[in-house]
């Protein structure tokens, strides 16, 4: 039963989940001004993890392990490096947090949510789904209320408990129906019961509505988007960019999984439902931007427009729209770590997190500056930065598959979120401190903070320009799903 | 024996009152209670489901043991972050919950 594959499958969740134990066993013997390793532990653990996955845990043919619970294939595996990657680059921004970062369980709460994720991008069975779906969710309502002396932080934890609680059962209740309807619970099975014809399209149409609104959630796409702003402000920054990285991108490759093997038989009526949702949470994810004066809702409203962006591409319900769905992801996650990255170390120093507050940051850091620039700039979707070729990607499977409605409409938002994206760089270049004495208010990066910004900056530059690699890799996860 | 579709209801109605009690209640204690039983209404379909098609195949049966378990670490995590609210602010009342708004 255990044989070689089945280890390799699940060979990166063993490793993280050594780092843990790890991280649990050597943090009580540290001093307290040594705690703060345990993020070295961790980044370092995980980047170690990532080589010797990278090494001897490569898929081959897809198939399937631990009784069909785990697809072990090539999409899987290129999302959960692309995870690890977020949290290694978290756990060195959450290091020289203030309250968080002497303390070893919010790495191991990290960790154990990165566990749920990666298994997410690989289960192939509505039971491990659901199971991996909460093992991500449950740590990051945690972490989320990490800091008790904050009232915000705990304010943001309880809120996200309860809209995640209320959406995980709305779509778990999806899951027992589709489990009585085909009568298995493995996604491939369920397929096949589907297209079968046992089932009425109203009543399938129902349970993909259910699954619809817990997904939602995760990815927070607009009607389901009312927790994204309060928790994103109230959370801890890093925690912040956690969630809206990879947790997002957990939500999408689980997407991707279910829609795409499990309910092609109905492909005509929910991908109108994802044009629909795409189009909405586009447009009310910028809208919203617009007004924001802090910057952690303003990347929260921004967060919610690119959920918008990467579901044209599973919308288009093909391979290039698989593929470029992961690239969005991977373009996305390196990106918006940067962005939140940044926040973090301006908030660190300062204790601000307004957007007027950023006025004079390029004479504070000039680095910071320029960093803060190719965040911006890539997340407004312009070259040679990686969300510029992610957003091409994604709006030609929307194309390619007639969609141009839903395109236009994409274009018209970048269009849009240009706008606050330079308006915040305003700040930055243009403004000045009021007393003009920027020298005397120096914002130090320290080491941990240099490395992961220097790494995603350099990650944001090369999928822009040397995109093929990327996109090759992510076209062979597509394929997988076909 | 009595038709699956009464257990079906049943569920559906449990589901709904859950539903109604998470999105009407004001104490978050309350609101718990309503995930609680719409996490109930799951189980009672998944059981209903596994006996009334293929009892050899036990899938139905562990997904609701399962669900009993994610519920358990769901609601204690829950409860906790119920009483970290508590001591700062005093208060089992969700809206009293605003400082996030913009």
């Amino acid at each position: 039963m255990f044989t070689t594959v089945t280890f390799a499958s699940i060979l990166p969740e063993i490793l993280i989940l050594s780092i843990g134990l790890l991280v649990l066993i050597l943090e009580p013997f540290w001093k307290d001004e040594h705690k703060r390793n345990a993020g070295w532990l961790t980044a370092g653990g995980l980047f170690i993890a990532m080589i010797v996955s990278l090494l001897f845990g490569r898929p081959a043919e897809p198939t399937e392990t631990l009784g069909g619970m785990i697809r072990f294939d090539w999409l899987g595996f290129f999302l959960k490096m692309l995870f690890m990657f977020a949290a290694a680059a978290t756990a060195l921004l959450l290091m020289d947090h203030e309250k968080a970062g002497k303390r070893g369980e919010a790495y191991l709460l990290m960790l154990a949510s990165l566990i749920g994720m990666n298994l997410m991008a690989s289960s192939a069975d509505l039971v491990m789904l659901y199971l991996s779906i909460e093992t991500a969710s449950i740590p990051l309502y945690i972490l989320s209320g990490f800091l008790l002396d904050d009232e915000r932080s705990t304010e943001a934890g309880f809120k996200y408990f309860l809209y995640g609680t209320l959406a995980s059962t709305i779509m778990l209740y999806g899951f027992s129906l589709l489990f009585g309807f085909s009568g298995t619970t493995d996604l491939y099975a369920i397929a096949a019961a589907l297209t079968s014809g046992k089932v009425s399209a109203l009543l399938a149409f129902g349970v993909v509505m259910l699954v619809v609104a817990g997904l939602g959630f995760k990815v927070s796409i607009v009607p389901f988007h009312f927790w994204a702003p309060d928790v994103y402000e109230g959370a801890p920054t890093p925690v912040a960019g956690f969630l809206s990285t990879a947790s997002k991108a957990a939500g999408f490759a689980v997407i991707l999984r279910l829609f795409f093997v499990a309910f092609p038989a109905f492909s005509e009526s929910w991908t109108m439902v994802f044009a629909v949702l795409s189009a909405v949470s586009m447009t009310v994810g910028n809208l919203l931007a617009l007004p924001q004066t802090n910057i952690k809702r303003l990347l929260a409203y921004s967060s919610i427009s690119h959920a918008g962006y990467a579901l044209i591409g599973a919308v288009a319900f093909s391979q290039l729209g698989a593929a470029s769905v992961v690239f969005y992801l991977a373009a996305y996650v390196a990106t918006n770590l940067l962005a939140f990255g940044l926040v973090m170390a301006f908030q660190r120093v300062t204790g601000l997190e307004d957007v007027k507050d950023l006025a004079g940051l390029s004479r504070r850091n000039p680095l910071m500056g320029l960093m803060m620039l190719a965040a911006f700039l890539s997340l407004a979707g312009m070259p040679p930065f990686g969300g510029f070729v992610a957003k091409v990607f994604v709006f030609a499977a929307g194309i390619q598959a007639d969609y141009t409605w839903l395109v236009v409409v994409g274009i018209v938002n970048s269009i849009i979120g240009v706008y606050y994206y330079l308006n915040v760089l305003k700040f930055v270049y243009l403004y000045r401190l009021p007393g003009e004495d920027e020298e005397n208010h120096p914002i130090p990066l320290t080491q941990p903070y240099m490395i992961a910004l220097v790494v995603l900056v350099v990650g944001v530059i090369v999928m822009g320009t040397v995109f093929t690699p990327f996109f090759n890799w992510s076209d062979a996860g597509a394929l997988n799903l076909f | 024996m009595i038709p699956q579709s009464w257990y079906l209801i049943l569920a559906a109605a449990l589901f709904g009152i859950g539903m109604f009690g998470v999105l009407t209640r004001r104490n978050m204690i309350a609101i718990l209670l309503g995930v609680e039983l719409m996490l109930n209404a799951v189980n009672i379909n998944l059981v209903s489901f596994w006996r009334y098609s293929d009892v050899l195949n036990m899938s139905g049966q562990v997904f609701s043991v399962i669900v009993f378990a994610v519920t358990a670490a769901e609601v204690s995590v829950g409860l906790a972050l119920v009483i970290s609210a508590y001591r700062r602010r005093n208060t089992v009342i969700a809206n009293d919950l605003d400082m996030l708004k913009f």
